[in-house]
């Protein structure tokens, strides 16, 4: 912590959900800068774990905090990028328009169309839209562009307006293998070229392995912290399900998990958070 | 209301001397009333439909200009000038529709549907019922369904361009935030729009702009100047600023070339309307489609 200030903390943090709680005692310091991943079974609580960053869910026990300040109160630095939409492929909304969204789409009024400040907001437009390679489909209808093409303009859309922390939620769910490994080199690319602390929940974690520096990983009620060497481990994964898990490396060094129990529901339990 | 009988009934003759044509129909002040109206309307009913099928609540917006029909029977029916009637019902109906959908969370319209067709069928059902009650007088109930514009007084111009104005300034108000909460629901969301209150603002918008158009079109073909200009634009430009203005451009046409066709012809202004409406939207589809 002395070298960079720290961007996410959680103290002996604990949800609740329904008379449960649904992950406690969780301890997590996210220092700037770093790219962090969230892992864990489905219904364990990562989507969960971002909305009390967010501040969107409160916190039963302990205190969250986000570059110093209580969870909440710092949202306009947070670029947020909600789990995957799809956009409707009869949408007729340019992607350029869903961008500036991001920049002033919660606005009231309309922007005058020869002020300096609406240039000025094109301007930025444009850039973002230039950082995240999209400039040569983003005046195309967003329902028409592949998935990649699509999370490319929403990453610009979360990134428009200059945050110093990008939370994603699950950003390469539903895209092929050469789109996802695009994707998780643009953030790395965000994170390190941008100096842009990301914090991004992940169902598989190979895809960004070799740029994590820190990963979460959630399950049984608890969370380990710790880089990835330290955490994706038989004996760590083990004692954190309280059952018998084996990490295996394959040869060209991807980490596959084996032995954890899923829970059963994979889509409910993304809202209501179910434990199992 | 026989001047307009006898204009309407093909009494006048189309010369192809434009300039003339034009002195002549709006040496009638009935005409020029209805073409203040129809501008007025199909402005409304272009810019507020441009976002109706942006959020793809055309079902509820059939709804609202349906409610339209038992509005103006009520208002027959005991009394009072048909245009409350209209704006009562539609902005009511709107009402119902918005506290009995509330769609959780940020999910969605998925209860909406069924809330919107149980709504029709009660408004419609009675319509029937008032009409029934008032016991006949059957042109009023086609003016009703299908709409007479050669009666609009000037008060009612005046209350239409009023609501206009208020839909219009309230849109002006709350568009940008709309737009992101119609098609980014979760994002903005999180962003604090107020994606529920937005839904429930642009209900009663939609609730007002069904009455505008009902007036001129009739409540069964308020989708002329609501749904059509509004398809047609959103077909040929995916800017939204560029939409909701060819929008307002086809609704206009649409609308002076309907009303100037039922002038000179012994057809009916809401079908004259529509066909114009209808002609763009074939237009356009087969420009796109041999594209």
């Amino acid at each position: 912590m002395t070298a960079s200030s720290s961007a996410v903390a959680l103290r002996d943090a604990a949800v609740q959900v329904g008379d449960g709680l649904l992950w406690h005692d969780v301890n997590v310091d996210v220092a700037a800068g770093q790219f962090v991943a969230i892992l864990g079974p489905n219904g364990v609580g990562k989507s969960t774990l971002i909305k009390a960053v967010l501040g969107v869910i409160p916190l039963a026990a302990g205190a969250a905090t986000v570059f110093g300040q209580p969870a909440g109160t710092a949202n306009r630095e947070i670029g947020y990028l909600p789990q995957r939409r799809s956009f409707d492929p009869s949408l007729r909304v340019r992607g350029i328009d869903v961008v500036r969204l991001g920049l002033d789409g919660d606005r009231f009024g309309l922007p005058l169309p020869w002020s300096a400040k609406n240039r000025e907001a094109g301007r930025r437009v444009r850039e973002v839209i230039e950082r995240v390679d999209a400039s040569s489909f983003a005046l195309r209808p967003i329902g028409e562009l592949s998935g990649g093409e699509q999370q490319r303009l929403l990453i610009a859309q979360a990134l428009v307006r200059d945050p110093r922390l990008l939370i994603l939620d699950e950003p390469l769910d539903s895209l092929d293998l050469p789109n996802q490994s695009a994707i998780a080199e643009l953030i790395r690319r965000v994170c390190v070229d941008g100096g842009v602390t990301v914090l991004m929940v992940a169902h598989d974690v190979n895809p960004i392995l070799p740029y994590l520096d820190q990963v979460i990983y959630l399950a049984g009620g608890g969370a380990v912290c710790g880089t990835p060497a330290e955490v994706i481990t038989s004996p760590t994964l083990s004692a954190l399900y309280q059952t018998p898990i084996e990490v295996l490396r394959t040869s060209d060094g991807r980490l596959v998990v084996v032995g954890q129990p899923e829970a059963p529901a994979h889509h409910a339990d993304r809202h209501t958070g179910h434990p199992h | 209301m026989t001047i307009a009988a006898a204009a309407t009934s093909g009494d006048v003759t189309w010369s192809w001397n434009l300039l003339n044509d034009v002195r002549d129909m709006f040496s009638y002040p009935f005409m020029v009333n209805a073409f203040r109206a129809g501008t007025i309307v199909a402005i409304v009913g272009a810019v507020v439909g441009w976002y109706m099928v942006l959020r793809k609540q055309t079902f509820a917006g059939h709804t609202l200009s349906v409610a339209a029909f038992p509005g103006a029977a009520a208002a027959t029916l005991i009394g009072v000038s048909a245009t409350a009637g209209y704006f009562a019902f539609c902005v009511a109906a709107a009402l119902v529709i918005a506290i009995a959908s509330r769609p959780s969370g940020s999910r969605g319209f998925s209860a909406e549907s069924a809330v919107v067709g149980t709504v029709q069928a009660f408004v419609l059902a009675s319509g029937y019922l008032f009409a029934t009650l008032y016991n006949g007088l059957l042109s009023g109930l086609n003016n009703q369904l299908f709409g007479f514009t050669f009666g609009i007084t000037n008060d009612q111009v005046v209350t239409l361009g009023a609501v206009g104005v208020l839909v219009l300034a309230v849109l002006a108000l709350i568009g940008r935030r709309l737009f992101f909460a119609s098609i980014d629901v979760d994002v903005a969301d999180a962003r604090g729009v107020g994606v529920r209150l937005l839904g429930v603002a642009f209900l009663l918008v939609l609730g007002a702009a069904a009455a505008e158009a009902s007036q001129i079109t009739g409540a069964l073909l308020v989708f002329a100047l609501l749904v059509m200009p509004a398809a047609v634009a959103q077909r040929v430009t995916a800017r939204p600023v560029a939409g909701i203005g060819l929008a307002v451009l086809i609704g206009i046409a649409a609308t002076w070339g309907g009303l100037t066709m039922a002038y000179y012809t012994s057809y009916p202004s809401g079908f004259c309307i529509t066909t114009f409406a209808f002609a763009a939207f074939v237009a356009v589809h087969r420009v796109r489609a041999g594209a």
